[in-house]
């Protein structure tokens, strides 16, 4: 945080009374090892650090992307070589009609500093969980900063030690269960405890596949599962921006036409999660309720949507997705899954899904990793990869039988240009038709 | 150009260490992206990003740091901590890389025009003012953008083994995009984006033809939306190049990534229907499939002299007349499985390792013109630009969708409809491969977003592609 903050009295003492800037903050270094058969396949270390500095002068502003040194006089010469850049840049734009500055010097601070473990340790548990298994994975550890301050005196800061441990284990038959250890405390017992239930899950997947047709069937999707279609969701469909250019999968919901199921309550519930509560534009992040009892309720609205469209700014990101999102839980309990779903697909992940038709909300994807077929409340079989076709309104609509008492918080693997700090907290849906198609 | 060259070569002879082989290989990325959206100009976003990585090798063991200091000592403790990582993972290591081969070639690479200087930051806005304006009034228009983005990469690579290569690439992707909304259905129209990137300069927005086009793109979207549902039913499908691209990609590109096949990607991007065995027996596609690994068409995405490995890349045919050949796998797949691949060892920027990744994934033109292609269709359908994709974990089963469709009847072009999808099995869908059109349908096109790896990397890929015939494919439409 010293570095970050060097930088940022220097730019305060650095700027001309006519000049504004943010400047944003984010850092991390990381340990990653990936896993093939039991074994190491490729295993680094990676160091970065950045600044985002927004220059804003007389309505005009542009945004600069600089990657830190980590010398301090050196990160001096990359911000003022940038400054001086965006500065011979602004004359060149007309002025912004949807500029919209938080001029309040608010203040955020969240720290956590729990030692991580040793990677040898790491390394022992797993090759001692996975004696005789075929394991695939991938392991992400180490501290991430992120920071951000204005020239009106606001300044967030978060920082926090984390690991993820991301894994799938094969059947020699070629089937598949996925599991997720993830946190900020490493403990060997509760990783074996997770590793044997996974285990334990591979067992049904030797079985001889169920065969199955294009059809409808009942089906229960894990939170894995509706996880996968929350997040296609957020693609837009909550962005300000989206509903109001007619690219977001939920206008129509949005529209008053559509409905969901009164049982699907979406909140963005930013406070208490593991990301920042500030967002890159300068503004605290609040809780927004986005579907309340199946009726569009709020959106998610940055400081440009606010501007362009007349609303308040709830501190969206730049692309207005949320990054804490929570599916109300219904009442479920996890024993009676099976016997309430009776005969259909018990469905623990869903992939690569898309729109068929995005203004209907109509989505295509597959199943992938340990689902199996159930009769009468009883696991029978896996199932081969099923292609399913069908729309949002009917999922989480009128086919949505009943939410699970228990939720699951599952937190993000995904490490695109930087480790993610989104997470997802999510029930399992019991849904009374799913269509498969191929 | 390469003036970091000096420094960074003192540096790496400065290096200590008592690793076998070793690596350094910096990257230097410097863009801009802007964008004039319902003709008010989005504030720019330009960045400038170095740094380098290291890898050592030791006992045969290989492991990498990458760091964004690029100081002596900076480099000297980024070798030290992937020494040290080296040394832990031993017991458990998957490879042992005593025997591979390494590069010590010695090359530069530079993208067409590389010296042409690029319009100023004012010309490119009025650029894109000028086509935005140029979009007709009409209130069902309710939203639309014109883009143009800039990406500048420096590389050198240096190793232990006297390997000295520098790249020196411009990648432009102008895009065009518009939607219309009538007060129930909305239909978009897209024009480049993530289907078109070339290297090059200014040459490359003349060579795509955005003058002009925001125009016709936006008289496209409103025929959309007063268009009838594509019908439901088999019909003969005759895709056009920016939607073959997508074609390529997902269900020839990736099950051929030897990596998938090795199971490196089971935990993420998956796996494949293809099997190590295949290569030399497996019939992929009709006799007319050509597939090409093609670096040496220099203003496609991913044309280079030599991979992120350091090996020299070349023209491949991975599939010759339907018959499955070689695998996508760079040096290191090779080195595993004993087969032949390509040099297609690719990393994202400088903080990720290479792995097997697309580069430029061609399809060689064929012999028909399109007036042909749609002459020798009773039933069928033109499908134009992706709008979706979706494909299991082994690339088999896919439904892909595009924004434009258009009937054929009888041999001629008819009708316009709407929300085309299609979905097919990638093992059989290029047997029917029917007719594939001559070098006047071929067109270079490319995207910048193929993700895959752990720890997650997207990158540019490079697919040209003449437009070309399926027959009886399962074609269906929306809700709407």
């Amino acid at each position: 945080m010293n570095n970050f903050k060097a930088l940022v009295e220097w730019l305060k003492q650095a700027i001309t009374d006519k000049e504004q800037f943010h400047l944003g903050y984010a850092a991390e270094a990381s340990e990653f090892v990936r896993f093939n058969h039991a074994k190491v396949r490729q295993a680094g270390q990676v160091q970065q650090a950045s600044l985002n500095l927004k220059l804003i002068n007389d309505g005009r502003h542009a945004d600069l992307g600089i990657t830190l040194a980590g010398e301090p006089e050196l990160d001096r010469q990359r911000l003022a070589d940038g400054l001086q850049q965006l500065r011979e840049t602004l004359p060149l734009l007309p002025q912004d009609p949807y500029l919209l500055l938080n001029h309040n010097a608010w203040q955020s601070r969240n720290e956590q500093a729990r030692p991580l473990p040793a990677l040898a340790q790491v390394l022992e548990d797993i090759n001692q969980a996975a004696e005789g298994v075929d394991l695939v994975g991938f392991y992400a550890a180490g501290p991430i900063s992120r920071g951000f301050a204005s020239s009106d005196g606001a300044f967030g800061w978060h920082q926090a030690n984390s690991f993820n441990f991301d894994f799938s284990l094969f059947h020699a038959n070629g089937e598949a269960v996925k599991a997720s250890y993830a946190g900020d405390a490493w403990d060997s017992t509760e990783f074996a405890r997770r590793f044997k239930q996974a285990r334990e899950q591979l067992e049904f997947l030797g079985r001889p596949l169920h065969p199955l047709a294009p059809g409808e069937y009942r089906a229960y999707l894990a939170p894995a599962a509706l996880e996968e279609i929350i997040s296609i969701i957020t693609w837009g469909g909550f962005s300000a921006q989206a509903i109001a250019s007619k690219g977001s999968s939920l206008q129509r919901l949005y529209a008053g036409e559509q409905s969901l199921s009164p049982l699907v309550t979406v909140t963005e519930q930013i406070s208490g999660s593991l990301s920042q509560a500030f967002s890159t534009e300068g503004y605290p992040r609040n809780d927004v309720t986005l579907i309340d009892a199946g009726q569009a309720h709020g959106q998610l609205v940055n400081s440009r949507s606010a501007a362009e469209y007349g609303l308040s700014t709830n501190g969206a990101s730049s692309d207005e997705s949320p990054s804490a999102l929570q599916v109300a839980s219904g009442s479920l309990a996890q024993a009676d899954i099976l016997k309430q779903l009776g005969t259909g697909l018990y469905i623990s992940n869903l992939w690569y899904l898309n729109y068929s038709d995005l203004p209907a909300a109509r989505l295509t994807g597959m199943t992938r990793f340990a689902t199996f077929w159930v009769e009468d409340g009883e696991i029978k079989a896996p199932v081969s990869t099923m292609r399913f076709d069908d729309s949002v309104y009917n999922l989480l609509g009128s086919q949505l039988e009943a939410l699970t008492a228990d939720r699951e918080l599952l937190l993000s693997a995904s490490t695109y240009s930087q480790r993610n700090t989104a997470s997802n907290l999510l029930p399992g849906a019991l849904v009374k038709r799913l269509t498969l198609t191929l | 150009m390469f003036d970091h060259h000096a420094t960074l070569k003192q540096h790496f002879s400065a290096l200590r260490t008592t690793a076998d082989f070793f690596s350094l290989r910096y990257v230097r990325e410097s863009g801009q992206y802007l964008a004039v959206r319902k003709n008010i100009a989005e504030p720019p976003h330009l960045n400038h990003d170095e740094g380098v990585m290291l890898t050592v090798r030791f006992n045969g063991v290989e492991a990498y740091a990458a760091t964004n200091d690029i100081s002596l000592p900076g480099l000297q403790a980024a070798l030290e901590r992937a020494e040290q990582q080296a040394r832990l993972i031993k017991p458990h290591a998957l490879l042992d890389l005593r025997d591979q081969h390494v590069s010590s070639d010695i090359a530069d690479y530079l993208s067409p025009n590389l010296a042409q200087a690029f319009p100023s930051l004012s010309d490119c806005y009025q650029l894109l003012g000028d086509e935005s304006a140029a979009v007709p009034q009409d209130e069902r228009l309710v939203n639309w953008e014109v883009s143009l983005g800039l990406t500048h990469v420096e590389q050198i690579y240096l190793n232990s083994a006297g390997a000295q290569l520098r790249q020196a690439q411009r990648f432009v992707f102008p895009g065009v995009n518009v939607t219309a909304y009538d007060g129930n259905d909305s239909q978009s129209r897209t024009f480049g984006g993530t289907n078109f990137g070339q290297q090059g300069g200014f040459d490359v927005i003349d060579r795509f033809g955005l003058v002009g086009a925001a125009p016709r793109i936006a008289d496209e979207a409103l025929q959309l939306l007063l268009a009838p549902n594509t019908p439901q039913g088999p019909r003969d499908l005759l895709l056009m190049p920016d939607q073959m691209i997508l074609q390529i990609h997902e269900s020839i590109g990736h099950p051929l990534e030897l990596d998938r096949i090795l199971g490196d990607e089971r935990n993420y991007a998956g796996t494949s229907f293809v099997k190590a065995e295949d290569f030399g027996h497996l019939q992929y596609g009709s006799p007319l499939l050509n597939v090409t690994f093609d670096p040496d068409i220099p203003e496609q995405l991913a044309s280079y002299s030599h991979d992120d490995d350091g090996t020299a890349a070349s023209k491949q045919f991975l599939i010759r007349e339907g018959l499955l050949l070689k695998p996508l796998g760079g040096a290191l797949s090779q080195f595993r499985t004993g087969m032949g691949g390509v040099a297609n060892s690719r990393a994202c920027s400088w903080n990720r390792p290479p792995i097997d990744r697309m580069a430029n994934l061609n399809i060689e033109a064929g012999d028909k013109s399109l007036a042909q292609l749609i002459g020798g269709i009773e039933n069928g359908i033109l499908m134009s630009t992706n709008r979706s994709w979706s494909i299991d974990d082994a690339r088999n089963k896919f439904q892909f969708g595009c924004e434009w469709g258009q009937l054929i009847e009888n041999g001629e072009l008819k009708g316009v409809v709407k929300n085309p999808n299609y979905r097919a099995i990638s093992a059989h869908f290029w047997r029917n491969l029917s007719a594939v059109g001559d070098a006047s349908t071929f067109k270079v096109l490319g995207t910048p977003n193929c993700g895959k790896g752990e720890p997650n990397q997207v990158i540019r890929v490079g697919h040209a592609s003449p437009a070309c015939v399926f027959s009886n494919v399962d074609v269906f439409g929306g809700d709407a």
